[in-house]
Formats: structure tokens, sequence, C-alpha cells
């Protein structure tokens, strides 16, 4: 067997608790052609501008195809699969209920909601001494909050939870296993959009003051959203807003208790986490890979042509660390300031919810910190879900001598 | 706390406005608003909205002195070993923007001899750009405007007295009080300032206002709070045009009057001059193009109470805002034996000022506004540059030129590129616009003012020009300083099916120059230019 690529080093299973040092080979040839016909960029520079890049899509079906082969599912549903003018409108028709210029407040006003759901859910472990920081506090925390937000009973949970993960799971670098990966989503894509859209058909008879009540009733300049749009974009906004906060939150954890000393400092500068997270979206991001782009020409960048309808995957995780770029791109510093990184990535896709991801993130840190007696990783690696695109472990155990009350 | 927003590297993310949504404010999709001096409540809001920004344009109380990317160390340029950067004595005359940022930049790298700001007004430098939008708005008020500290720059400043003179063979700058301030280099960064109504009388009377300091500003906004009938703008280029915004923000009825065929036809051609226009009419603001203003007429208390235009028609309002672009501050140099006029201080691209003969000095530096450079870019075209982005970047090169030799100097290249809010629109510019032949509408749709405007001259791609379509703006920077293709012949996303490039409509540029050079001697030895002034 001839001996595996960089790229084909990244997106073993192996290889997930640590992928930084692959990063750096990787970044060696910031733009490289891969066996299977993969444009993957790794470098910093390259990667904002192809972000900045009109001649790029994140429409698949404007994969160049050889005749004859099998069209595959076309990604993700919602805006995030569609370029503009199409992408542009339907960003801006969900946009105008979650954030300025029409609804500025939306989120900031969630804020003592927000310490309230953590605070709760610390003190549902407050009696124990062993805690499983996925399980227990980084997921429940985003997703009782998404579903608040848009609208989606919290009790639906285990329903949506299976169809969100076999999507999250399906998203990653890479084209040999695609068409399986894609075939797996689908089913997951088509129950998911049909329970959402039950649900607007039935707040449609009760509209409440929700995401989802917002983008059945609105209708303006941009006209309205069709029941097939506000499902997938339901769909997109639900698997997005507690598939990835989770790994932030967690990621964050494992970096602190990495760096126990931070903990304390955490405790005395409340200003530290606002930098923190920021440093943690550059140095363990929640997103490693933007993997759905494709070459609209030829591209020239870096020395490589990437030709017109080539698949491009976009090294977000690795760009981050670009020496380039950031001094000491290995070195995790907690106040690192003027931090431009690609935890969010960048362009007109820029994670629609950072805002909320950054205060979800911020807030579930703090209260850690302050709460948490000693804590200790039980286990380091911990273990790691699949997917090399959205990365983050599986479970976070840890031991503390006990957990603070909440004082008012 | 000061807060500053670079909008030159803004592109309307729009993160800011949702941590910090009381100091944040988009108005529209991509054009941002902020309180240039944010509560102290506020300071935990503000933090995380800086930190949150993806370009990172947001500076607090300092100006980061390095803009792009991380890297925020100093650039350490190789020492002149004259010793100079230890004991030299360097003059900065202006303290506005490009002074001010130089100043800190030359304390940066390393210069540690002595320093003087000399500036007119009696203020800290402060950020003219919320003048004509917060501030007149009446969001923030005109002296709550002040640049953050670039760090704490150890200068000797002189606030509230001008210079009156440069004396280039005793190394002075003699100051309007007599006073001489003695230098080894010096940087002249005088900037500009508005243009008066021609007729002093008419300009006299009450209610009629330029608008370009803390000052103006502050008159103009009492004038606006106190609910006039109608106001009255004399100019539609971008200063006329926002406050033209503002008025219509304020629900202020507003007539503006252009001699020219549309708005912003100076600085983006007729094309999109005609978009500015059908915003402008759209929003509600009587809009007269093609029109002069003959006469500006008082009642008996001398105030501003109508206008008489060139179409036979009268406008009656309280004020009226004089926004005939601006006159630079040169007359100071007028013996000085540099080439300094209307056109400004021609400089090389080093920012090294010329003298009349042309040849470039060595000691003489200048930035900002008064500058004028050659372009590489532009077939080395002489151009000044009102803009803020400029004023930066310029300042930033004369300072490290200021301490390098010869061999370490860095030429100042950077694309001029320039924003305007108004009407709920963010406009921003790269290149030259008015260097052009064409125009083509290259994504987006001009109808619902959401686009992208290239220009090309003779076949090249010169500049572009986006409405609430900031992000695309690096994309067509690389290209213009690639010298790419005009019109661009590639597939992209939201694109026409055929790209349709039309004449620009670009105006001339014959300007006044009420200087005539004159040639004397006839030996090489001896020939020498001399100025003579007033037009001829």
């Amino acid at each position: 067997m001839a001996p595996s690529s960089v790229f084909e080093q990244i997106l073993d299973y192996s290889h997930r608790a640590d992928p930084y040092s692959l990063y750096a080979e990787l970044r060696r040839t910031p733009v490289a052609r891969q066996e299977d016909g993969t444009y993957v960029v790794s470098g910093y520079k390259e990667i904002v501008a192809l972000l900045h890049d009109p001649r790029i899509s994140s429409d698949r079906r404007n994969l160049a195809r050889p005749p004859g082969s099998e069209e595959g599912a076309t990604g993700l549903p919602g805006f995030i699969s569609t370029d503009p003018p199409v992408h542009d409108r339907l960003r801006r028709l969900a946009m105008r209920h979650f954030g300025p210029p029409h609804s500025p407040h939306r989120i900031e006003n969630l804020r003592p909601e927000l310490i309230l759901i953590v605070r709760n859910l610390i003190d549902g472990v407050a009696d124990r001494t062993r805690i499983d920081i996925v399980d227990d506090i980084a997921y429940p925390f985003p997703v009782t909050v998404i579903c608040r937000l848009l609208g989606v009973p919290r009790e639906d949970e285990s329903r949506f939870h299976v169809w969100a993960d076999a999507i999250a799971e399906s998203i990653g670098p890479g084209e040999a296993d695609r068409a399986e990966r894609e075939r797996r989503r689908t089913d997951a894509q088509r129950e998911l959009g049909q329970y959402l859209g039950g649900l607007a058909e039935e707040r449609r008879k009760n509209l409440g003051d929700d995401l989802l009540s917002g983008l059945i009733s609105y209708e303006g300049p941009d006209g309205a959203m069709s029941p097939a749009d506000v499902a997938v974009t339901g769909s997109l906004l639900l698997v997005a807003g507690h598939e990835t906060t989770v790994n932030l939150i967690t990621n964050g954890t494992l970096t602190l208790l990495r760096h126990p000393e931070l903990i304390q400092r955490l405790r005395d500068e409340p200003d530290l986490v606002i930098y923190t997270v920021e440093e943690l979206l550059r140095y363990e991001p929640p997103v490693h890979f933007i993997s759905s782009r494709v070459a609209l020409e030829d591209i020239e960048i870096a020395g490589t042509t990437i030709p017109k309808g080539a698949p491009i995957a976009l090294a977000l995780a690795a760009g981050s660390r670009d020496p380039e770029h950031v001094a000491e791109p290995d070195r995790f510093i907690p106040d690192r300031r003027y931090n431009e990184h690609l935890g969010f990535g960048a362009g007109i896709h820029y994670c629609f919810g950072a805002p909320l991801a950054r205060l979800e993130a911020q807030i579930a840190l703090s209260e850690l910190a302050r709460r948490l007696q000693n804590p200790r990783l039980v286990t380091d690696p911990p273990p790691y879900r699949p997917s090399a695109g959205l990365r983050g472990p599986r479970h976070l155990l840890i031991e503390v001598d006990g957990v603070t009350q909440t004082t008012p | 706390m000061r807060v500053i927003v670079d909008l030159t590297r803004c592109q309307g993310y729009g993160q800011c406005a949702f941590l910090a949504p009381d100091v944040f404010t988009m108005n529209g999709e991509e054009a941002l608003l902020y309180d240039t001096d944010a509560d102290e409540a506020q300071r935990e809001h503000v933090l995380r909205a800086a930190a949150a920004c993806p370009v990172q344009a947001i500076h607090l109380d300092r100006m980061a002195t390095q803009h792009r990317g991380m890297r925020t160390g100093a650039v350490v340029s190789p020492p002149v070993d004259d010793g100079f950067r230890k004991t030299g004595r360097i003059v900065i005359v202006g303290a506005s923007l490009a002074g001010a940022r130089a100043a800190g930049v030359l304390r940066r790298d390393g210069f540690t001899g002595s320093l003087t700001l000399i500036g007119d007004e009696p203020y800290e430098p402060y950020d003219r750009p919320p003048l004509s939008k917060q501030v007149l708005v009446g969001r923030v008020p005109a002296d709550h405007t002040l640049l953050p500290r670039l760090r704490e720059v150890d200068a000797e400043w002189l606030p509230g007295v001008a210079a009156a003179g440069l004396d280039l063979a005793a190394r002075t700058v003699r100051l309007s009080d007599g006073r001489e301030v003695g230098f080894d280099r010096v940087l002249i960064a005088t900037g500009a300032r508005a243009r008066p109504w021609p007729n002093p009388e008419e300009a006299a009377l009450d209610g009629v206002l330029p608008l370009r300091t803390i000052e103006e500003a502050s008159s103009l906004r009492e004038r606006l709070a106190a609910r006039p009938r109608r106001v009255l703008v004399i100019g539609a280029g971008f200063t006329g045009s926002e406050v033209a915004s503002v008025c219509r923000d304020l629900d202020l009825p507003v007539t503006v009057v252009e001699r020219g065929p549309a708005p912003l036809v100076g600085a983006l051609g007729g094309v999109i001059g005609d978009v500015a226009a059908d915003m402008q009419r759209a929003h509600g603001v009587d809009l007269r193009c093609g029109v002069t203003v003959e006469a500006l007429e008082g009642d008996a208390d001398g105030r501003f109470r109508a206008a008489r235009l060139s179409d036979g028609s009268t406008v009656e309002a309280d004020v009226a805002v004089v926004a005939l672009g601006a006159i630079r501050n040169v007359e100071w140099l007028r013996d000085s034996g540099l080439a300094a006029g209307v056109w400004g201080v021609a400089c090389d691209a080093g920012c090294r000022a010329v003298d009349i003969n042309g040849l470039v000095t060595d000691d003489v530096f200048v930035a900002g506004d008064v500058a004028r450079f050659p372009h590489p870019v532009y077939n080395f075209q002489f151009m000044t540059l009102e803009h803020w982005g400029n004023a930066v970047a310029q300042a930033e090169i004369a300072a490290h030129n200021m301490l390098s030799d010869q061999a370490h100097r860095w030429p100042h290249l950077s694309l001029p590129v320039f924003w305007s809010n108004q009407f709920g629109t963010s406009i921003k510019s790269v290149g030259v616009p008015t260097f052009a032949d064409e125009v083509v509408i290259a994504h987006g749709s001009v109808e619902e003012r959401r686009f992208v405007a290239l220009y090309g001259y003779r076949g090249r791609l010169t500049a572009a020009v986006t409405f609430d379509r900031a992000m695309w703006l690096e994309f067509y920077q690389g290209l213009i300083e690639r010298a790419a293709p005009f019109p661009p012949d590639f597939r992209a996303t939201d694109r026409p099916e055929t790209l349709r490039p039309v004449p620009a409509e670009v105006p001339e540029r014959l300007e006044a120059t009420q200087v005539t050079v004159m040639v004397t001697g006839h030996d090489p030895a001896e020939r020498r230019a001399t100025l003579v002034h007033g037009d001829r």
C-alpha cells in the first residue's frame, strides 16, 4: 500500500486528537491538489482570498463531473449551499429576526437567560465528583438555547438529535467517500425537513416571537420565505446551532484544563474570557474545514491553478495557525489581541450564529471556571467524534473536588 | 472610552452591532454608525464587540499603528547612522489624522529625539468622518470625536497656533504668534479646510455654514436640532450628500443643489452618480442637478432665508450648508520655495517634498490631504486624496522615510480607498474611479442599490465601487493591483449573463491653478522655476 498523503492522514480517525502537526505539513503547499481531485487550501492568506473570491461557488451543482457519473445530493440544507443573489436574499430574510439591522438587541437580550441555563446545568451536577462536560453542559446548553430561539419544543430533542448528528457527521472534506456520506445525509435531511415543515405548519396558526414564526410570517421588499425555504432554513439553524457550539465549549474546557493556571486567571480577570474565546476559535476551533466550495473558473493562487469545476476544501484550522499570519501560532495565548482568525470563516458565508456562539462560550467557560473546584481531566486526549470537518470530543470526563454554589 | 472604527477595513459583518447594540448600530445592511466616545458603563460590551470584529477594525483608547494582520510589533528600520534617530529634531505641522499618526509611528519605530506637533485647532487630534454622520444626527457631541491616542506620544504639542512660514535655509517653522521652531526634518500635514461661499457678505449671513471642523459641526448640529423649515445643501459631493442624508434621517425637508449632472459625479462619474441621484430622491431629497446657486438672501436681521438658483427658481430655507469641497492649507508655504499651490504640496512617492524647480528635497516630507504625489498605478499622475485611509497610510510611509536612508525608503503605493455612509447605504471605493473611460455593473442589482461597479481605462481595470457589497472590494483591489483586463472575462456569482460596459461619464479635470510657473535662465546651472501667483 502506498504511504498515505498528509491529507489522507488528516481524514484518518487516528489523527483526530491532534491534527495540528499534520496541518503544519499541509501548509508547506498552501494550495495542494489531492488524489481525489480536491484542492486543499491551508494558508491563511489563500483561504481569506478564496472566501472573498466571487469565482468560488458554494453550490456543488457547479462541480465538473465526469460524464455518466451520478449526481450527488447538493450539500447542506439552506442558504449555506447557495450563491448570491439567492443566498443574500435568504440570509437577509433570516437575519431580520436574529440580528441587526432589524433585531439588534435579540441576542444581547438573551444573556440573562443564557446565564440562568448554564447555572441550572451546573447546579444539576453539583453533587457529583465526575462530570461529562459534553453530556452534562456543553451539549444541553446550546440545544436548549437554539430550541427557545427557533421555537422548537425542547422535548423533541431525542427525535431531531439523531438527524442533526447524522448531518453533522456527514460533513467533511474529501471526495472519495462523499457519495456514500451524502446518501446517508439525505435521509436525515429529509426527515428533519419534514419535522420542521410540520412544526412551521402548526406555528402558522399560532405565531409567537420565535425565529420560526418570523420566518413564516414576514413579507417585505425581499418577498416572503416559501414553506420549503422555511423548512430548510430552520433545519440549517437547528443543526448549526447545536452541533458546533458544543465543540467550542468542550474544546474550551479541555484547553483550560490543559492550562490549569488559566482557571484562576479567568476567576480574577472577568474580561479575560472575551479574548480567551477568540483564541479558542483560532487555536481549537469547532469547524476545521469548509469542504463544499467549487471553482467557477480556473483560479491561479499560490503557484497552483485550481481548475474550473474542481472541489475546494478550505482548512480553516490550519490557516488560523499559519506562522505567516500569526506570531507563535501553536501557543495558546488567552489574552492575544488583534486576533484575526478563521474560526467562523469569512466573507458572505461568515457564521450566521457567531454572536450567539461567542456569548454562549463566554458564559459557559466563565461559569465553569468559577464554580468547578480543582477540575482535572480523567483521560487526555478524550475520545473524539468521527468527523474531521466538525471536530470535537464525544465525551470529556473530568473530576472535581466539588462545585461552588451560585452566589447571587 | 474612545472608539474608532477603521471603516476602510470594515466589511459590514455587523458583529459589533450584535454584541454592543447600544454603541454600534447598522444603519441599513452594511453602514455602521457608532459612538465615538462610549459610556464607561458600556465598557464590557465594547470590549466584546472589538474582540469579535472579523477584520479587527475597532480600536479602543489607543490606535494600533499596524493595520494588516496580527503582527503588531514595530517594523524595525535600519538606524540612520548619523545619530538623527537618537537626537534629531522633528517638527510636524498639522495635528490632525496624518500628523498625529506620523507622530505615533515615529515613536513606535524608535525615534527618541525631540518631536513637536503644531496644530491650529485647540483640540487634540480628532476624527472628521463622524462629524457629517453621528454628530449631525445628534448621536455624539461634536467634541467627543477625539482620536484614540496612538500611544502616549511623547511630543511637545503646540495647540491653537498656526504655522505662518517655513524657512528651509534656516530650518525653522515660523508660527503665527511670531515664535520660531527649529527642525532637522519637518513633516507638512496641514490638510485642507472647507471652501467658503465665494460671496463674503452672503457667507456671513446667519445660517450659512460650512462643515469641516468640530466647531462647524457643532453649529450645524444646533441648527438642525432647532428643526429648520428646510435645509439647503450647496454641492452634492460626499459631504453634501451625507448632510442631506442626515436631514432625511431627522425628517427635515432638504434641497440639494448640484452644479453637475448628478451627485458624486466628481468622484464616481455620471453612471453611478445617477444611481446616487435615484437614491436621494427615493429618500425624499429635493435634488436639483445642473443648477447653481446664484445668490443667498437674508432678511433684515441678517438671517439667511432663501437662495436664488440659476434656473430662476427660489428655495426658501433656514440653513444653507456650503459643501463645495476643500481648499488645501498651503498659504503658509507661499515663500518657502516648495512646489506648493492650490493643488497641494508636491512630493515624490516617498513623501519627500518637491521644490518649485521640481527637485526632491531631503528633509521636508508631506502627508495627508495636502500632499500631491505621483501614483505609479495611474500613469504616475500626481494626485491629492482627501481620504481617511490615505492620510493613515501616507503618514506611515512619511514617518518611516523620515527615519530611513535612501536605500531603505518605502514608496506610498497603496491604492486609494474611501467610504461614505448615506441613506442607509455603505458606499466604498478602491482605485481611482475617475481614471476610467468605461464602467460596468459586475455583480448585484442597481435597482436594489446593492452592487459592485467596475471601472476600466483602455481595457485595464482601474477602480471598483460597491454599494452595500463591501466584502467583494478586496478581490477587485487585487485585480487592480495586477492590472487585470477590463471588462472582467470570468464567470462569477451574482453576475448578469452578459456584461455591458457603458461610458463612465467621468468629468474632465481642468483645475484653475491660480499659480503659474515661469522659467528663467539659459545655462542648465542657472535655469530656475518661479511661481507667479494669480491665474494667467
